[in-house]
């Protein structure tokens, strides 16, 4: 029995080091990962500060985030990541101790537990056609001894039961075509008005009873020259709403079932008035705001309909929503801007020209202006009243104001990345040796001590404590220079917000971050966004008197054919060093295989005309690509129309002015997709920048296969235009999914299979010569993986050695997509149990190391799979050779290691992408994934083959050198004296 | 030329007689080319005089393909033409590909037995052609994206550089890749492969090769799936394997020392004798100066 245990343990151990796992261990944890958490861009805030003891803000983000904050600090006290169709569009706090959120078009409501976080209830509120969502809280109304919460979307209005979310009655208002734009509930009374437009030119308000919903007659008034905009309410008795040709307001009164309305021309009111107006949506009682051209004019509704201009500021500012004070009195926040400085004043609704409070903050330029504010009073020491502001900047961060201060600040606009480029850091100028970061030989040996005491397991907790801060503060991995191994770099992120932060891989720290000015709002370039990233300058001869850039592409709105824009940004130093726009359209950049004498890469930007241009605009640059100008191809897909053309070069525009820089397109094939049955789903192309280090595999029966690679390959898959909606909408008959290979330069299909059954959404990742795709099989129910692998025909007669001795063979002449390459494929596809959101490939500097695939699985964590796994040579029962090349013997499903999750225990909240970066260690890549949360860590696919860990013991090392050199020197002289004595015998 | 003419005019009569004889034995010669045809299509121009010869009978199947069409609804002829350009030209007709339509008992349709016809270059487009090779341009191809209603949706391009095209004649390769009647692409080259840096060479005959291919989608392999059964026997399998290992597989680590020491004995054995033969008096003398030694220590 004993025995058996025992070979079972040994089996056990053999079985489970065969499988390299990347598993760490507890105390590892941070020591080359980093995790950070973020919420997004605040949409609404709402503040809990009476009678709590840990004083807290409850905000909705843009990245459909509902967190509750800490004030003191701003860190997270709970936070949940609704889906990306789970839009929120209010929250609110009821009873003082629910968050409610009403989201995904006011068809969802939930309440969640305001300390910790837990959903208490959930309701889904049906309605037959979207409208506007809107919800209203009211503080002290009780229907049957339940709060009420009344919430209005898709054409209903429902009571909901703040205790548990049970909809208590609710009713139809959209059967009659009105268009509700609030709900209003009178303190005290057991009415709640709808107000809204019927059609374009009449406003109607509809009455319901708050106990049964009772809807009484609705009163309705025409207005002949219609409306424009929404009805923005001044107090709850009277709205505001423009006419039809932005130059009338209208006053609308709402009293007992009666509507009035009195008219006032905008150039009445406001003197040199032309144009048109536009109301801002504004919540300050008696008051709203008027936009005129560049200025906004604050006019008060004195009774009667009756308007008064108050003020008339020029600058772009921005308004808080009313709050109401102990005294029945309302107080808001106005911001304006001065010069790297913000100027904030709080004002009494009713009283303009008095301020409570005034306060001038020093802003960071790099933040931009301010987007939203939103205030909170307290009472101060002297009983009088004190502000906190939040404020939301344009770069979407969020930051607290109390007392002219900044209290903390949170960099929110990482949460939303579009895309990501690593750098390297500078070269260590000034020879400060990396030893010198050892203090001295003391502390050298004490730190090695304690490791070695770690290692033999007689360390107490204390040591163990002082191990992990030696490791965690180890000052090496935070450095500013360039390291051996290469694993820190600048990771340059690029965020919606238009702004570029730079992430030092050690720590994460922000190292500098910029607002470009490219991509800020101006006159010409209304709505700008950044689109990507590119390596500009990637110096190598010149590493030490020329620093790297990135360009950075942007737009200047959201359809295709508006205005580009371009910067180069310095990665060392953050600086713009340049930026051009608004220019010709910008459909898609290449960057071209070529760079000039500074290390400049050249780039070619499609526009939406079919015209590509040259960048950077130098005659050099010029007469580089004047040379390549034959061998440049690219593709574009449409993807509507289900067509793929293949483009080259042909000569210089014809333009009204000469442009050397722009170049036409010409059609060089084409693929037409049947639109009855194929629709593109999903493309994949290799990395740029991939290194694949043998051209050839070595099967285990010492037969060479070669692989075909080539960087101009597209894999692109098509599904049936029926099955592009969710899992289960088509039968596995209607269903299916086809994939391509396809030559982008001459464009040959070179292999084309078909998925019966299958349907997307598909995932797909390119790699030297293989394809990785997932993707759900219909009839199996479960997700699969596929993989393709293209192996070259054409050289696999260059086995001969004597050829090879002779030259004869054709290994080394050189290659061109025109000759008809023979290939053949190996497929094979394999069950997988999770779906998956993004898929990416390990990359090492050389190629050598083995690779992974990167998952990033639905609960948003990052599994590392290797591609063994996905090896289309597997079979059910490998020969010996097979067996000795490391083939797997084949299974249906691909395992899923838990210790092969790369965050471990962490999850990387709406996980959006992944990028690796080869570090200058072959072994090792970097990974960073990035969503709501960022995750950074390193990875060995093949465990790091090729250096000692970092707490190997060097100290034992020593010891051990020591010990053994005693021990020869001992046994040596115990030598010499038994030989002597020996001799005297 | 009159004996390349009267050669040219039987095989026209050949060829017409061959439709003939295709029409009356339909069914029969379709269900016996059926599999190669999908597979490897057929060459259209074989020989390269054929090419110059069916430009004639090109008119003649138009109408047959009407009137097949009302006749049979299994099978019918279809006909696409092949156009093409220089360089950045318009396009111009090229040549046919004329097809059999073939109807599937659940409504597929699928294209057979792929003919191709090639135009001859006439002199303009020759010196058209030249040029390209002399600036090593494209030449450009397109088809109708559905055979049936052409152009289709769009029409298909396909371009190759002139120069990769001629050899002796201008040897040129069509993959059609089909999907139904719906033509997705054409891949069009060379039928080897093309040198490169391209070499300007013009061609002795001016004469097309024709080889054509028809292409349908693969199917994926499906995912294997196992039972419990499957697994258990090929558990049993992995571990009955290690007994068959050879005897000399296993322990051949111990083995060959072992074979060393036995060589080594062998020829210590071997030199023994030797030595006790002709150097007895050496051995003696050693043996009694290793005896002699410690009486020399105890001398001292």
């Amino acid at each position: 029995m004993k025995m058996a245990i025992r070979v079972f343990l040994l089996l056990f151990m053999f079985f489970s080091s065969s499988y390299p796992t990347f598993s760490l261990y507890e105390d590892q944890v941070g020591l080359m990962d980093w995790h950070q958490k973020y919420i997004g861009k605040v949409k609404h805030a709402v503040f809990h500060t009476q009678k709590a003891a840990r004083k807290r803000v409850v905000v909705s983000t843009e990245e459909n985030v509902v967190a509750s904050l800490d004030l003191r600090h701003g860190e997270i006290f709970w936070r949940h990541v609704l889906g990306p169709n789970d839009v929120i569009d209010q929250i609110d706090i009821v009873l003082g101790k629910y968050v409610i959120t009403l989201s995904s078009g006011g068809s969802i409501l939930r309440a969640w537990n305001l300390p910790d976080g837990q959903m208490v209830w959930e309701s889904t509120l049906i309605g037959s056609k979207p409208s506007k969502p809107l919800l209203l809280v009211p503080t002290n109304l009780k229907v049957d001894k339940d709060n009420v919460v009344f919430v209005y979307g898709n054409g209903f209005i429902h009571a909901v039961a703040s205790v548990d979310g049970e909809v208590l009655w609710k009713k139809e208002l959209a059967s009659e075509g009105i268009d509700i734009h609030q709900i209003i509930y009178p303190d005290g009374s057991d009415k709640i008005y709808a107000v809204g437009f019927l059609g374009f030119s009449e406003v109607a308000a509809y009455q319901l009873n708050v106990k049964s919903g009772e809807l009484s007659k609705p009163s309705n008034l025409l207005f002949p020259a219609g409306f424009s905009g929404d009805l923005s309410f001044v107090t709850d008795e009277t709205a505001v709403a423009m006419d039809s040709t932005g130059t009338i307001l209208v006053a609308i009164h709402f009293q007992d079932g009666q509507i009035r309305l009195h008219q006032t021309p905008v150039s009445q009111i406001i003197q040199d008035f032309s144009g048109t107006a536009v109301i801002l949506s504004s919540k300050i009682p008696g008051m709203f705001i008027l936009k005129i051209d560049s200025s906004v004019a604050f006019i008060r509704v004195i009774n009667e309909g009756k308007l008064e201009v108050v003020d008339k500021l020029g600058h772009t500012n921005s308004i808080s929503d009313s709050l109401p004070l102990s005294d029945s009195q309302e107080a808001f926040a106005l911001v304006q801007h001065g010069d790297g400085k913000i100027l904030l004043t709080v004002k009494l609704s009713g009283d303009w020209t008095s301020n409570l409070v005034e306060e001038t903050i020093q802003m960071d330029h790099q933040r931009g202006i301010v987007d939203k504010v939103f205030i909170n009073s307290y009472v101060r020491m002297d009983r009088s009243n004190g502000f906190r502001f939040l404020i939301v900047m344009a770069d979407h961060s969020l930051l607290l104001l109390q007392q002219g201060e900044i209290v903390w600040s949170r960099e929110d606009g990482l949460a939303s990345i579009v895309d990501v480029k690593a750098s390297e850091l500078p070269v260590e100028k000034d020879g400060v040796s990396v030893a010198k970061v050892e203090h001295n030989l003391y502390e050298w040996l004490k730190g090695h001590l304690l490791k070695l005491k770690g290692t033999l397991m007689i360390a107490t907790p204390d040591d163990v404590a002082a191990i992990q801060k030696i490791r965690l503060q180890s000052s090496e991995k935070s450095k500013m220079t360039r390291d051996r191994n290469g694993f820190r770099k600048l990771l340059i992120v690029l965020t919606r917000a238009g702004k570029l932060f730079a992430l030092h891989t050690g720590d994460g720290r922000i190292v500098w971050s910029l607002l470009l000015n490219s991509l800020r709002k101006s006159e010409a370039c209304e709505n700008p966004r950044g689109i990507s990233l590119h390596q500009w300058q990637d110096p190598h001869h010149h590493a030490l008197d020329e620093n790297p850039s990135v360009l950075v592409v942007g737009r200047c709105g959201h359809s295709l054919d508006s205005a580009g824009v371009l910067s180069i940004v310095d990665t060392y130093t953050g600086e713009e060093r340049s930026h051009m726009g608004p220019l010709h359209s910008i459909i898609r950049i290449i960057p071209l295989p070529f760079t000039d004498s500074l290390e400049q890469r050249l780039h070619l930007l499609l526009d939406g005309n079919q015209q590509a241009h040259l960048y950077p605009r130098t005659a050099e640059a010029l007469r580089i690509f004047q040379q390549e100008l034959g061998n440049i191809y690219w593709y574009s897909a449409e993807t509507n129309k289900g067509i793929l053309r293949g483009h080259g070069v042909q000569k210089n525009c014809v333009l009204e002015e000469t442009d050397d820089f722009c170049f036409d397109s010409r059609d060089l094939w084409s693929i037409v997709f049947p639109s009855e049955s194929e629709t593109i789903a999903a493309t994949a192309t290799r990395s740029l920048n991939e290194v694949v280090h043998t051209q050839t595999k070595v099967t285990g029966d010492q037969e060479v296969m070669y692989k075909y690679i080539s960087k101009n390959l597209l894999f692109l898959a098509t599904v049936a235009p029926k099955a592009g909606g969710p899992i289960g909408s088509v039968t596995p008959d209607e269903s299916s999914l086809v994939v391509y290979v396809i030559d982008t330069v001459t464009g040959r299909i070179l292999h084309r299979m078909t998925h019966h059954g299958s349907q997307g959404p598909l995932q797909a990742v390119f790699s030297e010569n293989w394809i990785v795709y997932h993707y759900f099989n219909l009839r199996a129910h479960r997700y699969e993986m596929s993989v393709i692998e293209i192996y070259d025909q054409a050289r696999a007669d260059n086995k001969d050695v004597l050829k090879l001795v002779l030259g004869t063979h054709n290994l080394t002449s050189p290659t061109t997509a025109y000759s008809r390459p023979e290939v053949v494929t190996k497929s094979q596809s394999y069950f997988f149990t999770h779906s998956v959101k993004t898929m990416a490939v390990t990359s090492t500097a050389k190629g050598i190391t083995s690779k992974q695939v990167l998952l990033g699985t639905i609960g948003d964590q990052v599994l590392a799979l290797d591609k063994r796994f996905l090896d289309p040579r597997r079979t059910a029962n490998p020969t010996q050779a097979e067996k000795e090349e490391g083939i797997i013997p084949l299974t249906d499903s691909l395992p899923i290691i838990p210790q092969s999750y790369i965050t471990h225990s962490l999850k990387v909240e709406g996980l959006r992408g992944i990028i690796t970066v080869p570090a200058k260690l072959e072994s090792t890549t970097l990974v960073f994934a990035y969503g709501v949360d960022l995750f950074f860590t390193r990875l060995a696919p093949s465990r790091t083959y090729d250096s000692l860990t970092e707490d190997f013991s060097y100290a034992l090392l020593l010891i051990t050198i020591i010990a053994l050199l005693v021990a020869i020197l001992v046994t040596w002289v115990w030598s010499e004296k038994k030989e002597l004595q020996e001799k005297w015998r | 030329m009159s004996t390349r003419y009267s050669s040219s005019l039987s095989l026209f009569v050949l060829l017409n007689l061959t439709i003939l004889l295709a029409r009356t034995s339909f069914a029969f010669q379709s269900d016996e080319l059926l599999a190669d045809d999908e597979e490897f299509g057929l060459e259209g121009g074989r020989s390269p005089d054929l090419a110059t010869v069916t430009r004639p009978a090109s008119p003649t199947p138009s109408p047959r393909k009407r009137s097949l069409d009302s006749g049979s609804d299994q099978d019918s002829k279809v006909q696409f033409s092949l156009e093409h350009a220089f360089g950045d030209s318009d396009f111009s007709p090229a040549g046919t590909f004329s097809a059999r339509l073939k109807t599937s008992s659940h409504g597929g349709q699928t294209l057979t037995k792929l003919r191709f016809s090639r135009n001859a270059f006439s002199e303009t487009e020759k010196q058209n052609f030249k040029r390209l090779l002399e600036g090593d341009d494209f030449y450009r191809i397109r088809l109708p994206s559905n055979v049936l209603s052409p152009p289709g949706r769009e029409y298909i391009i396909s371009s190759v550089k002139a120069r990769c095209l001629p050899r002796d004649a201008l040897d040129e390769h069509f993959v059609i890749h089909m999907e139904g009647v719906n033509v997705l692409a054409v891949n069009y080259g060379s039928p080897g492969s093309c040198q490169y840096p391209r070499q300007l060479k013009l061609p002795s005959k001016w004469s097309f090769k024709s080889h054509t291919v028809l292409k349908n989608s693969d199917q994926a392999p499906r995912t294997p799936v196992f039972t419990e059964e499957v697994v258990g026997e090929n558990g049993e399998g992995e571990e009955v394997k290690p007994l068959e290992r050879s005897f000399w597989a296993k322990y051949w680590m111990y083995l060959i020392p072992l074979g060393l020491i036995v060589m080594n004995a062998m020829t210590q054995a071997m030199n023994m004798p030797e030595e006790q033969a002709t150097g007895q008096p050496g051995s003696q003398t050693q043996a009694v100066a290793g005896r002699g030694q410690p009486t020399a220590v105890r001398r001292r």
